[in-house]
């Protein structure tokens, strides 16, 4: 019998030789995530249910991102409800404006391969890059987990993604995912897992497969799993063989298997105002634009950031266009520094803020106008997600969106 | 259990930013921030809502976000029921969680008109215009849940009885 | 002749040959700059007031995006794209993201003998290159864009001597608090505040932009030094020459004069909820603090982030504070960048905010909650400035700042530095 990457993770923290797809299983969870914006009602929920402590603070992370920096008075109650929530019972793994939780959550070894990780955000899939099975909850759903260390789960059926070949210069990860989602549609992966493997994706970058993992949640999955390999043992800073065997089996069953040719594969957009109406570039091309983002927990890495410096380099953001960058960790800041990636993107004309979800989660951070239009790097184009709802947001890759921010309208990258 | 009311359509991928946006989340408190539920679409249906009436919504209800605000502000409320062709995932637990009773339905999104009545039987039928469309039964464990009132309910006695 | 340089610039903006304080003269604006404060709003009165609206010289407009950059909300969003259509519509000069008004207005633009007016109190920071600058209203500002003209009533001259050296630890701008303390929020109302002496001419351009930024605080006009080699550096630096070398008569007529020997200021804080009210950093007792700010229009150039850095280095701010930098414009950020300046700042756990005058604000990024203590470079203190208005704001120095991230309480540089 053989079983997909997804049952056997959940296989191995069961520590049983057998699953199905629609069992309903109780998991023991490795590590949760909470942070900053639903903190208060973690801990309210928490309170109210009678818990008297955390089942392992050890295993619990703490992270503002969201409302860093501050935008509204009431934002630092925020603050001052995690701090006391993790005095209060015990949680060290507290991390403030050091950037986005998906980021840091691998970035600072709280997640390995074979993991089960929960987080009060929807895009903990992120983490399904290193080969954990990670997945967002309510803040209520959190609060249980905190008082008794498991959760249910219903074992969510595999779509085998399949990509082969090597991807054109110029089309990105970021691409390849919309571009499914597109194919699928926002709820295609309803309740599924969604599996990644192929002489592409082998090829990939963690930095890449990240991007993937982080917006199956888009197509509607559950997880968005990459069998780990040597890549993912450097980037948690192991062996291979001390990785747990999670890959999926030859014989392992899946719902249903889409095999795309990498070369085929070009650069698109997501145009407004949902995620899964994907456009080629070329479609749109020469659209005018009033604003570029670059950054959040999809591309706000070094490697994304590295590409946008590579477009801008000796070049200028077009007149009237703003172009916002935000790294996505202190540690993503630090090396765009020492690589002198910032440099270029400043001398561009580039605004870089401060680490953190910045703009993506419309709070703050470059709000539009009625009637404009921004390219943008993050997860989601939904109506009044960064202004009225008359501003038209489409998603790119960090390429696209540096080409873009050259032109003045929407772009393909030069590369 | 019967719910009986009054029907509010809205389309497909009806996401958490429409349900709640952003911008609200910081407020201190469900009931300060219902006033503004699906204020992006439909500014005024917050304020329009009486107890027990019916969401009936596309596919994909409830996509996007994790923000649990958003199925805790529908039942905050008193919405009888959210009746879709679908719901996302993460939104799907949470509104169990909260007590929010969510009935898949292929059919019935496409029959209804905006202020008609509906029956819903939970776990047998949804009557409209006189007829009677059947329902399968939810999981155990998740009706174990809604019976108990959500989550922090079933937490609660689970606490309680352990002193 | 008899007068002071704020005199002869006013009397060569008018075309005169003399002009004595109290006096009102008609004069030609060189330059009239406007930030994302209230532009919105002098273009509004521009398309609805006016019979026969024009622009009298377009080349003479400045307009900046400073204030809540980037956008918090659709409202600042929409009275952004108004300025920014209306540049692009006009062809005027526009800045969006590039920094803080007048930190891009003494970089690209004032000369020395020049007159501005800037739709923003701090405008009076001109003064450090030897131009008047002051601060108008959207009024006057519309006037004097339609026209290219306003009217001035020429203020009298306050003459502050600076003698000797600051110790360590001690900077210029514990002095301007100092003044301001010992002068009064109205002590300069209406005149202008003239520096001068050894201590002035010692000074570098960012020292004494910390000085006239500060004028206002105590009600004056502006503030003003004499353009000396440091001013003529500058601008040859940044590729302009002065308008004009205007200098103090010996026999100018001052209505006050004050001495300041630098040697004997200490570090301190105006309290809040006054400017002020300045007390030195020992007497201000055990106050902790949640927020830091190091930028703004006063404090945001590089030689205050060497400043902060140099006491920042190798170590961590205190659990619970955030400490928010941001440099006063995009020149000032990529040398931060290349001094490694930043590094220090990301290790220590400070915030890097993109060039925005944001926290001195508080109105867009940074703004601090009810109950919260804050610590800022800024210019003002007043109640629920930074904020919430239950909320407290300390102004102080660069170096006071960040002594007392670290230490997550006020205290002063040089005790930390030892």
């Amino acid at each position: 019998m053989g079983y997909t990457c997804i049952e056997k993770i959940i296989m191995k923290n069961l520590g049983q030789n057998h699953v199905r797809p629609n069992d309903i299983v109780t998991v023991n969870v490795d590590r949760v995530m909470i942070h900053d914006i639903f903190v208060p009602f973690v801990a309210d929920k928490f309170e109210e249910m009678g818990f008297e402590k955390i089942w392992d603070p050890e295993k619990v992370v703490l992270i503002y991102d969201h409302l860093v920096p501050t935008s509204r008075v009431e934002d630092v109650r925020h603050f001052q409800i995690g701090d006391a929530f993790a005095a209060k019972y015990g949680i060290k793994n507290v991390h403030r404006g050091d950037g986005i939780c998906h980021q840091l959550m691998p970035e600072a070894d709280y997640v390995k391969p074979g993991d089960v990780v929960f987080g009060t955000d929807s895009h903990t899939t992120t983490y399904g890059s290193i080969g954990a099975f990670s997945s967002g909850v309510g803040y209520t759903e959190m609060a249980a987990i905190l008082g008794t260390g498991q959760l249910w789960v219903k074992v969510p059926e595999t779509i085998r993604v399949t990509i082969d070949g090597k991807l054109p210069a110029g089309v990105m990860s970021k691409d390849v995912i919309l571009r499914l989602i597109g194919d699928l549609g926002a709820d295609g992966a309803n309740y599924k897992a969604l599996e990644f493997a192929g002489s592409a994706v082998d090829s990939m970058s963690i930095a890449s497969r990240m991007t993937i993992a982080n917006m199956s949640v888009e197509a509607g999955a559950k997880a968005g799993l990459f069998a780990p390999d040597e890549k993912v043992a450097e980037y948690c800073g192991v062996s291979i063989e001390e990785i747990p065997d999670i890959s999926a089996d030859e014989n392992a069953k899946y719902a249903k298997e889409i095999r795309y040719k990498a070369e085929e594969l070009v650069p698109v957009v997501a145009c407004p105002s949902s995620v899964d109406k994907i456009k080629p570039v070329t479609e749109v091309e020469g659209t005018p634009i009033d604003q570029v983002f670059i950054g959040s927990c999809t591309n706000g890495r070094l490697e994304d950031l590295e590409i946008a410096a590579k477009i801008l380099e000796g070049k200028k953001v077009a007149d009237y266009v703003k172009l916002i960058v935000t790294p996505a960790s202190r540690e993503v800041y630090r090396q765009a520094s020492e690589a002198g990636i910032l440099e270029t993107l400043i001398k561009a004309g580039a605004i870089v803020t401060h680490p953190g979800c910045g703009l993506c989660c419309g709070r703050s951070g470059g709000i539009l106008s009625e009637g404009e239009r921004v390219v943008a790097t993050n997860n989601r184009n939904f109506l009044g997600r960064m202004g009225p709802s008359s501003v038209e947001i489409y998603l790119s890759s960090p390429a696209v969106a540096a080409a873009s921010a050259v032109s003045g309208r929407i772009a393909l990258p030069a590369l | 259990m019967k719910i009986k009311g009054k029907v509010w359509v809205l389309g497909d991928d009806i996401d958490t930013d429409i349900i709640i946006p952003t911008e609200y989340l910081a407020m201190k408190s469900i009931h300060d921030m219902k006033q503004y539920a699906f204020s992006p679409l439909r500014p005024e249906l917050a304020a329009s809502i009486r107890p027990g009436d019916i969401i009936v919504a596309g596919k994909n209800f409830g996509c996007g976000s994790s923000r649990e605000q958003a199925p805790e502000i529908i039942k905050s409320l008193q919405v009888g029921c959210v009746i879709a062709k679908s719901f996302a995932r993460i939104f799907y637990r949470n509104a169990i969680n909260n007590g929010l009773l969510l009935v898949e339905h292929d059919l019935l999104p496409e029959l209804v008109t905006e202020g008609e009545d509906i029956t819903v039987s939970v776990g047998e039928y949804i009557e409209h215009k006189d007829k009677r469309y059947d329902l399968s039964p939810l999981p155990t464990n998740l009706m174990e849940i809604i019976a108990a009132g959500g989550l922090v309910e079933a937490m609660k006695k689970k606490n309680s009885r352990n002193d | 002749m008899r007068m002071t340089i704020s005199e002869k610039i006013i009397a060569s903006a008018a075309g005169l040959e003399k002009v004595s304080a109290g006096e009102i003269h008609t004069v030609n604006v060189d330059r009239l700059m406007s930030n994302d404060g209230t532009t919105h709003l002098a273009i509004d009165m521009y398309n609805t007031l006016l019979k026969k609206p024009r622009i009298a010289d377009k080349d003479k407009l400045v307009f900046i995006i400073d204030h809540n950059m980037p956008a918090d909300n659709p409202k600042t969003a929409a009275a952004h794209k108004k300025m920014r259509d209306f540049a692009r519509e006009h062809g005027i000069a526009f800045y969006e993201g590039k920094g803080v008004c007048h930190q891009i207005m003494m970089e690209e633009y004032v000369r020395s003998g020049e007159l501005i007016f800037g739709a923003d109190s701090h405008t009076c920071t001109y003064g450090a290159l030897g131009a008047f600058g002051t601060g108008v209203g959207n009024t006057d500002f519309l006037y004097a864009m339609v026209t290219g003209k306003s009217w001035v009533l020429v203020p009298p001259t306050l003459r502050f001597h600076l003698t000797g050296k600051f110790r360590e630890g001690v900077y210029p701008r514990d002095l301007i608090l100092t003044i301001i303390g010992d002068i009064g929020a109205d002590g300069a109302t209406y005149k202008v505040m003239e520096f001068t002496g050894e201590g002035a001419k010692a000074m570098n351009i960012n020292e004494r932009m910390v000085l006239a930024n500060m004028a206002v605080e105590a009600g004056a006009k502006t503030g003003i030094f004499e353009p000396d080699e440091a001013a003529l550096e500058y601008l040859e630096n940044h590729g302009r020459k002065p308008k004009y070398l205007f200098k103090s008569d010996p026999d100018a007529v001052f209505e006050k004069e004050y001495n300041y020997d630098l040697s004997k200021i200490e570090p301190v804080v105006a309290r809040p909820d006054n400017v002020d009210d300045v007390v030195s950093v020992d007497e201000v007792g055990d106050v902790k603090i949640n927020q830091g700010f190091i930028g703004s229009c006063n404090s945001g150039r590089i030689e205050e982030l060497r400043t902060a850095a140099s006491i920042l280095k190798g170590k961590k701010i205190a659990d619970g504070v955030r400490l928010l930098i941001s440099p006063a414009s995009n020149t000032v950020y990529l040398q931060a960048l290349q001094e490694g300046l930043m590094d220090i700042f990301i290790d220590a756990g400070a915030m890097i905010m993109n060039s925005n005058c944001s926290v001195c604000w508080g109105g867009c990024q940074g703004v601090i909650g009810e109950g919260e203590v804050l610590i800022s470079t800024g210019t003002r203190n007043f109640k629920g400035r930074a904020g919430h208005k239950d909320s407290k704001v300390y102004l102080a120095s660069a170096a006071t700042v960040a002594a007392s991230a670290l230490a997550g309480k006020i205290v002063r540089a040089d005790r930390v530095i030892a």
